[in-house]
């Protein structure tokens, strides 16, 4: 039986073609993946994320632990509701799954991390938690459930506080990766599409009425498929396709998430990160001849071959595009070729970010 | 879901049609095009190649997949469609209006048959 999140209903209602993502039953998209996507570029489109998993830290140690547990530093977050992006990596620097912690006190933290992945990193966590004074709760399922809802695009905190208006005051002054509680929800000024926007943590019961409101409010509901394509050209990641316990966050076109500043910080995976060569980078890539990229095709360069791991086909551009992995060398501006089906077809390399806020980077 | 009846299909999803002339035009179906989503690349066969019945010949690409397409009959193609590989978009505003390519059977007896082994209407319905 597929999982649902307190949002199936309201999907349904909006003519949503649903698929299995990670063992959710999820929309994919309700008409049109393209219009959705130019929803979030050009107006704002909303995205039912109440799969992802949010898990609350609290304890005496939670700072400490947190330093030890992720590849990036909670200890540079000092002002409440500020957010940081990290990696969480095993022994061997592989990445376990990219997550999002946001600081209250040094005592207390909203960590979320991807849906497919959750258990994994439950368990991981629980076992790193050994010795620390430190509580872990999860709030996906249970009588205290979140749900979450990312507002994304030029026009959503506009159409957000038009269907909120109580919740201006608090989060109109939020900076890029930054976070309020207001009336009992949390609201961060972050996401997943390139574009400016909340992701909103709300009790599971409140979600179906916001989702409502917001809704009337002139936001358009927007599938798996439209947050797929915002993500790549935003060169985003993706957990599973783009990177894993493979990977190290230096492959993954992450190093500016792995802080090494306290050299007396000693974090899961550090000894290896230093030690292990990265075997390949990560690039852009902008098909030149038509068709589609797709993960998983082989790159073709003059230092050797490279991996498809994201291809899809840019509504933006109206050109496809990809994430790779290329050799050491292969510098943005080369050109290589990528083997599709019995075909060669060029493609350019560029920086791993084709879009973002509405505006083409290439 | 739209099924012309004066239509064969395909239980792979394309649809088939004999012209007067005795060429059979070839697209995808209302079912398909649904299921794969925004279409944004069409890969046509080069006019001239010689196909067999159930070889893959063409590639439809939405943002989501990629899904091959077989030829439903054996012959020679006679003509692609450039305008729909110009606008693959138009395959999904209408799969039997957007037809993807023309197939001149080498013997019209032979090609009888295969579009008698094909679905009628109903039938490809119910399978869906």
């Amino acid at each position: 039986m597929p999982l649902r999140t307190p949002l199936y209903e309201s999907h349904l209602a909006a003519g949503a073609k649903m698929v299995d993502f990670a063992g959710w039953d999820m929309p994919i998209h309700y008409g049109s993946q393209i219009e959705e996507h130019h929803a979030v570029r050009r107006d704002a489109g909303m995205f039912d994320v109440s799969h992802m998993c949010a898990l609350d830290l609290a304890g005496a140690d939670a700072t400490r632990w947190l330093r030890r547990l992720l590849a990036n530093d909670v200890a540079k977050l000092a002002v409440p509701g500020k957010a940081l992006y990290s990696c969480m990596l095993d022994e061997s620097a592989g990445v376990i799954d990219d997550l999002i912690v946001y600081f209250f006190t040094p005592e207390h933290y909203r960590i979320v991390v991807n849906a497919g992945t959750a258990e994994k990193d439950i368990a991981w966590m629980h076992a790193q938690l050994a010795g620390f004074a430190a509580t872990l709760t999860q709030r996906r399922s249970g009588p205290d459930a979140l749900a979450m809802i990312a507002v994304q695009g030029p026009k959503a905190r506009e159409n957000f506080w038009t269907a909120f208006p109580a919740t201006r005051a608090a989060t109109e002054p939020l900076g890029l990766f930054q976070a309020a509680e207001t009336g009992g929800w949390l609201v961060a000024r972050t996401g997943y599409t390139g574009e400016d926007g909340f992701e909103i943590s709300l009790p599971a019961a409140a979600v179906g009425t916001a989702w409502q409101r917001l809704l009337e409010a002139g936001v358009k509901p927007c599938g798996l498929g439209a947050r797929d394509t915002l993500r790549l050209e935003a060169g985003m990641n993706l957990y599973g396709q783009d990177m894993d316990e493979k990977i190290t966050p230096y492959e993954a076109g992450l190093r500016w998430t792995v802080d090494l500043k306290d050299p007396a910080r000693d974090f899961i995976g550090k000894s290896a990160l230093t030690t292990r060569q990265p075997r390949n980078q990560f690039q852009g890539l902008l098909l030149l001849d038509r068709g589609v990229l797709r993960a998983h095709q082989k790159v073709i360069t003059p230092l050797g071959e490279g991996e498809t791991t994201s291809g899809s086909f840019s509504p933006s551009l109206n050109q496809s595009i990809a994430l790779a992995r290329l050799p050491e060398g292969i510098a943005p501006g080369s050109e290589v070729e990528v083997e599709i089906r019995d075909k060669r077809l060029k493609a350019r390399v560029v920086k791993p970010s084709f879009v973002r806020n509405g505006k083409p980077l290439l | 879901m739209n099924t012309p009846t004066n239509l064969k299909y395909a239980a792979s999803h394309e649809w088939a049609r004999l012209e007067a002339d005795g060429t059979v035009t070839i697209g995808i179906t209302d079912h398909a095009q649904e299921a794969l989503g925004d279409i944004v690349f069409l890969e046509l066969p080069a006019v001239g190649r010689v196909v067999k019945a159930g070889e893959e010949c063409a590639v439809v690409e939405s943002v989501k997949a990629a899904s091959d397409i077989y030829s439903p009959v054996s012959g020679e193609v006679v003509e692609a469609n450039q305008a729909a590989a110009d606008a693959p978009e138009s395959v999904n505003a209408d799969a039997y209006a957007t037809w993807l390519f023309r197939i001149k059977p080498a013997a019209a007896a032979a090609c009888a048959t295969e579009l008698g082994g094909l679905l009628g209407a109903d039938a490809y319905a119910a399978t869906l």
